[in-house]
């Protein structure tokens, strides 16, 4: 796609980077429409409810009103707020979020930016989000918002620990940090696939457990990245209140929300791309219908709803943990487990 | 290096705050996430009930009573018109009895189902919740086709009943039974043997038996820390007595005896004795008159009572003094979860935040009780 707009503006036109950052924008916020209206729906059938049932059929475009109510509020700021710090960090949230989109491959044609080292750059990028919480919580002057603040920072710097050393693991039988490439890597049929142990011949069975673990621990931790139970409690509704954005209301809290849904996809999107095959057709070239340009898109958005369905069905099953708790899986399960993985995975890599 | 100057966080948790479970307002003093000690602050729900009642007659004061603890009020009209009845000595009928018995335990399931439905929801999972509502309006449809109200029944009457029981009624309270133990074991599953949820709970808020007793603690929050307590088998009234049903005490399970996986648990097992009590009753019930005991005047004789019941909370006790006139003198209530909630404090120092709110949880209070 960027030579082709290249090609048609001139190499370079502001015109094409503008162009290129349109879809993942655009796709990010029909996402995000699409998933509070899922996860509305999915908690509801799970609790015999119906959910909303009465803004078109079924419900279908109950949140568009609920941005248009958002759109309408006023934004509410406290007298005694550290106003900058407040107004600044739903954007340094959503740059966050959104910069990560920059690196994930929606399709064998499509990714915002080709560098290099995208999985690097995903990895640093989403860890602007802290900051903006800790903005959040410190400029909103409530104690509970400190509260969840502190317990989000904390929660999303331990946690990127047993994420990093997980993709690491993946990264280590490729041997690059290109989203793009990690994906083409696993072209053909589904067997392909690294949580199948990725290409090659029978040797790679002897992987697949490990992978299989660091998978199990990549969803985990992804949990917790994203603030969703188990992990949720830096917004904790029976102790915190709303957590860092209690204070927030109108398009500021919309924004908070924007970005909590458009991390959720990410996480999804980086398990899809490392494990399952990113926007490979699960038949390869066999059948070459399926895995054109924008069938791939279809193939991507669909893995990465699968573990979005899966988020879901996890947050409206278990319990919270407590902060505590949350620290010693961090530091004391997933970290040990993902570094030995690391260490087995990569002596095969050396080793085939 | 200098040392770091830190100091006490207070928090004011409510009264808007969702789990404290209606209009309570703890200040909590924190370090860091740890409470180092909690205050409650009461009387945001305080509406005179007692005072009011001094300006009623004795069969107006039953509607005030319903509103004491909202999610029992079956059990609240019941240990009031047992104390008017023994002041007047009034012989009620066997039907009445066993109506009165059924109802009452019928009430105690549902008050159960919203707290250990609460209870989930402090923690964090909210669909059990929703499923023990589901059950919960079961009850409440039972209860709406006997006296058409859901909530507030005004059912129990000074000698008798408001309305008899619907032809329908045993079958369908059968029913009830048979849909209901499958049911119990569902969400015991999905919760309370939920692996978080026992770690969440279990070694949290240990209550030891001679603080519970020392404090005046009752009902499951009692029985929870494994004192063999309970008014229907202790003190029996009403027909008690002619059931079969086992009282259930903490035994620390999952951790220690007296913490608050084992206050939750002692309510699971109890809807399940509930429901054998209402087995035997609908088998057993005699047909009559309900409302032959019914006094033409209510004037009960110059006197005083203290009369007590079991409630899904605890002890409810009424203290009533005549002076002969239509009206009660005094009406005092000895509400259980007052009592309960006083153990908060002296058992929550020490743990976390999130641990505050599963005790405050595991001792079901209604504030409508506390505060009356």
């Amino acid at each position: 796609m960027l030579e082709f707009l290249q090609h048609l503006f001139g190499e370079h036109n502001i015109l094409v980077y503008i162009i290129m950052t349109l879809p993942p924008l655009v796709f990010m916020i029909v996402f995000a429409l699409a998933a509070v209206l899922l996860e509305r729906k999915v908690s509801a059938h799970m609790q015999d409810r119906l959910g909303p049932m009465r803004v078109g059929y079924h419900g279908l475009i109950q949140t568009v009103a609920d941005i248009l109510k958002l759109l309408q509020k006023e934004i509410i700021t406290p007298a005694t707020a550290d106003k900058k710090l407040y107004i600044l960090a739903p954007f340094v949230v959503f740059i966050g979020s959104f910069g990560a989109y920059a690196c994930i491959p929606f399709s064998s044609q499509y990714i915002g930016s080709a560098i290099s080292l995208g999985l690097f750059f995903i990895i640093a990028i989403s860890s602007l989000a802290p900051v903006g919480l800790m903005m959040a919580g410190w400029g909103s002057d409530n104690k509970y918002s400190l509260y969840g603040a502190i317990r989000s920072v904390a929660q999303i710097v331990s946690y990127e620990i047993p994420t990093v050393l997980v993709i690491l693991t993946i990264v280590v039988l490729i041997g690059s940090i290109n989203l793009q490439d990690i994906v083409k890597a696993q072209s053909g049929w589904f067997w392909n696939w690294y949580i199948f142990g990725g290409p090659g011949g029978w040797g790679k069975v002897i992987t697949i457990p490990f992978i299989g673990i660091a998978f199990l621990i990549y969803i985990i931790a992804s949990l917790a990245e994203t603030n969703r139970t188990p992990f949720d409690i830096p917004e904790a509704e029976s102790e915190l209140v709303a957590g860092y954005h209690t204070e927030y209301s109108g398009m500021m809290f919309a924004f908070f929300f924007l970005s909590e849904y458009a991390n959720m996809f990410a996480v999804s999107a980086i398990a899809a791309a490392l494990f399952f095959g990113g926007w490979q057709s699960p038949f390869g070239d066999a059948i070459p219908f399926l895995n054109n340009p924008w069938m791939q898109v279809f193939w991507f958005v669909f893995k990465g709803l699968v573990f979005i369905f899966l988020q879901m069905w996890l947050r409206w099953t278990l319990p919270r943990l407590r902060v505590d708790q949350l620290m010693y899986v961090c530091w004391k399960v997933l970290t040990p487990f993902a570094f030995i993985d690391l260490l087995i995975v990569g002596l095969y890599a050396v080793l085939r | 290096m200098p040392e770091i100057k830190t100091e006490e966080l207070i928090v004011n948790m409510g009264p808007q705050h969702p789990s404290t479970h209606g209009v309570l307002r703890l200040e909590v003093k924190l370090n860091g996430e740890v409470v180092d000690d909690v205050i409650p602050h009461l009387g945001y729900l305080h509406r005179c009930f007692e005072k009011h009642a001094e300006q009623m007659t004795y069969p107006q004061v039953i509607p005030y009573v319903d509103r004491i603890d909202y999610v029992a009020a079956m059990n609240n009209e019941f240990g009031y018109v047992l104390a008017c009845e023994k002041l007047m000595g009034i012989q009620v009928p066997e039907r009445v009895e066993y109506i009165r018995v059924i109802m009452a335990e019928l009430q105690r399931i549902a008050s159960h189902l919203v707290a250990i439905g609460t209870y989930g929801n402090d923690i964090g999972a909210f669909t059990p919740f929703l499923y023990y509502f589901r059950d919960r309006e079961k009850i409440l449809e039972l209860f709406e086709i006997t006296c058409g109200a859901r909530l507030l029944y005004n059912y129990m009457w000074i000698g008798g009943l408001s309305h008899d029981i619907p032809h329908n009624f045993i079958e369908k309270t059968k029913q009830f039974t048979k849909y209901m133990r499958p049911m119990i074991k569902e969400v015991n599953d999905l919760l309370c043997y939920n692996k978080i949820f026992v770690e969440r709970t279990a070694n949290i808020g240990i209550l030891p038996a001679d603080v519970a007793i020392n404090a005046g603690a009752s009902g499951p929050t009692l029985r929870g820390s494994g004192v063999n307590f309970d008014l229907r088998k202790d003190d029996p009234y009403s027909i008690y007595d002619r059931f079969n049903f086992k009282v259930c005490v903490g035994d620390g399970e999952m951790g220690t005896v007296g913490d608050c996986w084992d206050r939750n648990m002692v309510r699971c097992n109890e809807m399940v004795e509930a429901l054998n009590i209402i087995d035997q009753a609908v088998e057993q019930i005699p047909d009559g008159d309900i409302a032959s005991a019914i006094p033409k005047r209510i004037k009960p004789p110059v006197g005083e009572i203290y009369f007590r019941t079991e409630t899904p909370k605890g002890e409810l006790g009424y203290y009533i003094i005549s002076d002969g006139s239509q009206n009660p003198f005094r009406v005092k209530v000895r509400p259980p979860t007052f009592c309960n909630l006083s153990l908060v404090p002296a058992i929550s120092r020490g743990y976390m935040l999130a641990d505050l709110v599963a005790i405050l949880g595991s001792v079901d209070i209604v504030l409508g009780e506390v505060d009356r």
